[in-house]
């Protein structure tokens, strides 16, 4: 079979199998809707969290970027794994204590104040619909680039998967659905590894075999890749080019940022108890990481290909998928000295003769896991499993983000503060119109992506780091902590970040160079310095105002004892 | 066991779940912050014995994600037995829901 005919059968039985789950896990009530009636079984939970949490980005860009970045891309793979420890430590028993449906409802109950409840709803719509454009985005890459169709149909079909199985099942469709993507989108993402972990070093573990010998030369393949970099006029890649700093402050922000995204916190409302909670935090890192530690070595054996495959050689001769990317325009090239080879080198370049070589082929970073199985030669079933891998992480994380809002405008903002008075079916019922529209826009936003989709993610983490995180932990952590200070907290942590990223990102792009930037640190980075605001912001404001009322403080004693969790959400559900 | 006592008794587990929380973290911190990053240039010049791997990139890309899973599966641990020692666990309650 032809890779076009793998591709679409294997992506035609994952979406049947999507809808099977959809059908029979139908929702019934709010709190099957929300939150899955809080009957998910920990083990589950955190495969769903993990699909949840593993977007097109996880699964599509990161192994391309650590490629490209070497060990500066690491930044991404502690930053996103790290999180969770924070989630299991500091967040996740408590919040399921508490036992509400959304994280709104948790910061406007605590801090007694419909304001607090306002600006977390609108934080949480606005991390969630950066988040769910991009997911869109990559699902219609995916659809153009593996079955050839046109994007806005790829992207229309993918809407009407999630529209199904979001609308009609809730947190339990998600949850179930989730399950299978997540099998499909890791046994996607490890069959080619193990593949190309065999062909290229003989072993077939790919978090050992990055570290091992090239079976072909027997010199380590790390050293070989340093060696390559050197002679093309790259950086080292075991090295980073990013100052210590700069690595620092990313990889905080990307932490807090993760323990801080709504759609990530309110999968642990859905378990049973608070151990559970915990557990299930433990349950989801492990799956993460089973993809995250082979993306390195995904990253290093696709580096070492695509050098191989294009170092001076003739243009004319490139093999199939490079023309095949050639005309989606994300590979291009441009014969600079004419002699018909590829010079694909860095900016130190020179030849023998001492002189400069100007670089000649462009590669979007986002094609090399898409495209590393066809630059490897491996089977065209696996070339169309990798396709049906990313729209699983592309649907998965669209999915959860869908709910978000839909929870947020029917929950936090109709039942909890327009129309308290709203019946479970009328509640029930503007949640699945919610969660409709929000699909809607998604994929108007898929089809027609803002410019700057790339740029609003950094937006999307440093806002969560900024906002969320501080006011949830102190929430918990401090019984002083009070309205006045949670409000001025997320105020200036937000302005601050938003003001710093807006500029680089917006108003001034071409000022966005390390000198320009305060102590080194890029936007990327500068959530974890508004964490630092918020976190002291509120703890003053606080100090010099009136402190919480009692009922508060016993909000704070209660969720900090796990007994008692399965009647919690009779309470303030 | 009268409210005064119970009281005191939280109080002596919220300051033990505290002190689980400050160790953990502080691992937590060491293997990403500073194995991973602070010292990755240090750690750099040792090779883990066998492979191609420097220590400090090693730590970035691999040993810090495994220190991460081993971290919360030991909270859990430590918790489950904090709880039933000062008797604030969960019985079934809300096991089957």
């Amino acid at each position: 079979m032809t890779v076009l005919q793998w591709t679409a059968t294997l992506v035609g039985l994952s979406f049947a199998l999507y809808i099977g789950i959809a059908i029979w896990s139908r929702a019934h009530s709010t709190s099957e809707f929300y939150v899955a009636g809080k009957g998910v079984h920990p083990l589950a939970n955190g495969m769903a969290t993990a699909a949840d949490w593993m977007s097109a980005a996880s699964f599509i860009s990161m192994a391309g970027i650590v490629s490209f970045l070497g060990y500066d891309g690491s930044v991404y793979l502690m930053g996103w794994t790290g999180g969770y420890v924070l989630l299991a430590l500091l967040l996740a028993p408590y919040l399921r204590k508490f036992g509400a449906f959304t994280v709104p409802d948790f910061v406007g109950d605590r801090y007694y104040s419909q304001t607090a409840r306002v600006v977390a709803v609108i934080c949480a719509i606005f991390v969630s619909f950066t988040y769910v454009a991009g997911q869109m985005r990559g699902v219609g890459i995916v659809f153009s680039r593996f079955l050839e169709i046109d994007i806005t149909l790829g992207v229309a079909i993918g809407m009407g998967i999630v529209f199904f199985y979001a609308v009609l099942g809730g947190m339990k469709g998600i949850t179930y659905t989730q399950v299978a993507q997540y099998c499909v989108l890791i046994f996607a993402y490890t069959v080619p590894a193990i593949f190309l972990s065999m062909m290229i070093t003989g072993i077939p573990i790919p978090q050992i075999g990055f570290g091992a010998a090239e079976r072909e030369t027997g010199t380590f393949l790390l050293d070989r890749l340093n060696g390559l970099h050197e002679e093309l006029g790259f950086a080292a890649y075991t090295d980073g080019t990013k100052s210590t700093l700069d690595v620092l402050a990313i990889t905080a922000a990307l932490m807090v940022g993760t323990a801080g995204l709504p759609h990530v916190i309110i999968r642990f409302y859905t378990v049973p108890r608070v151990r559970d909670a915990r557990l299930s935090v433990g349950w989801a890192l492990v799956f993460i990481a089973l993809l995250y530690t082979a993306a390195p070595a995904v990253a290093v054996f696709a580096r070492t290909n695509l050098l191989n495959t294009v170092t001076d050689q003739p243009y004319a001769e490139m093999p199939e998928w490079f023309t095949k990317w050639e005309t989606t325009g994300l590979i291009s090239y441009e014969d600079h000295n004419g002699d018909g080879l590829i010079q694909y080198v860095g900016a130190d370049a020179v030849n023998q003769a001492g002189t400069p070589v100007r670089n000649e082929l462009t590669i979007d970073r986002d094609i090399m896991v898409l495209a590393n199985p066809e630059i490897a030669r491996l089977p065209n079933w696996v070339v169309g499993l990798v396709a049906a891998g990313g729209l699983a992480a592309a649907l998965s994380t669209a999915a959860g983000l869908l709910l978000v809002l839909s929870a947020a405008i029917s929950h936090d903002l109709l039942k909890r503060n327009w129309r308290p008075d709203i019946s479970e079916q009328g509640e029930l019922i503007a949640a699945r119109v919610s969660a409709g529209l929000a699909v809607l826009v998604a994929g108007y936003l898929g089809i027609n992506p803002p410019g700057f989709v790339a740029e609003v993610v950094a937006f999307a983490f440093g806002l969560a780091a900024a906002s969320f995180f501080p006011v949830i932990i102190l929430g918990i952590f401090s019984k002083r902590l009070n309205r006045e200070g949670a409000i001025s907290g997320m105020l200036c942590g937000i302005t601050l970040t938003a003001a710093y990223i807006v500029y680089f990102k917006f108003v001034n792009p071409a000022a966005n160079l390390a000198e320009n930037w305060w102590f080194g640190i890029s936007p990327e980075g500068i959530g974890a310095i508004g964490t630092a605001v918020n976190f002291a912001v509120a703890i003053v404001v606080s100090r010099y105002t009136p402190p919480p009322p009692p009922e508060a403080q016993r909000l704070v004693e209660r969720i900090r004892l796990p007994r008692g969790a399965g009647e919690a959400h009779e309470i303030s559900g | 066991m009268n409210q005064r006592a119970a009281d005191r008794d939280h109080l002596a587990y919220w300051r033990r779940n505290l002190r689980y929380v400050g160790v953990l973290l502080s691992i937590w911190a060491l293997a990403s912050y500073g194995a991973g990053i602070v010292f990755a240039d240090a750690l750099d010049t040792i090779r883990i014995p066998g492979t191609g791997f420097p220590l400090g990139f090693w730590f970035a890309q691999q040993g810090a994600i495994y220190v991460f899973v081993v971290l919360i599966f030991v909270y859990v641990f430590l918790m489950n037995r904090l709880d039933r020692e000062f008797d604030v666990d969960e019985r079934d309650e809300g096991g089957a829901a």
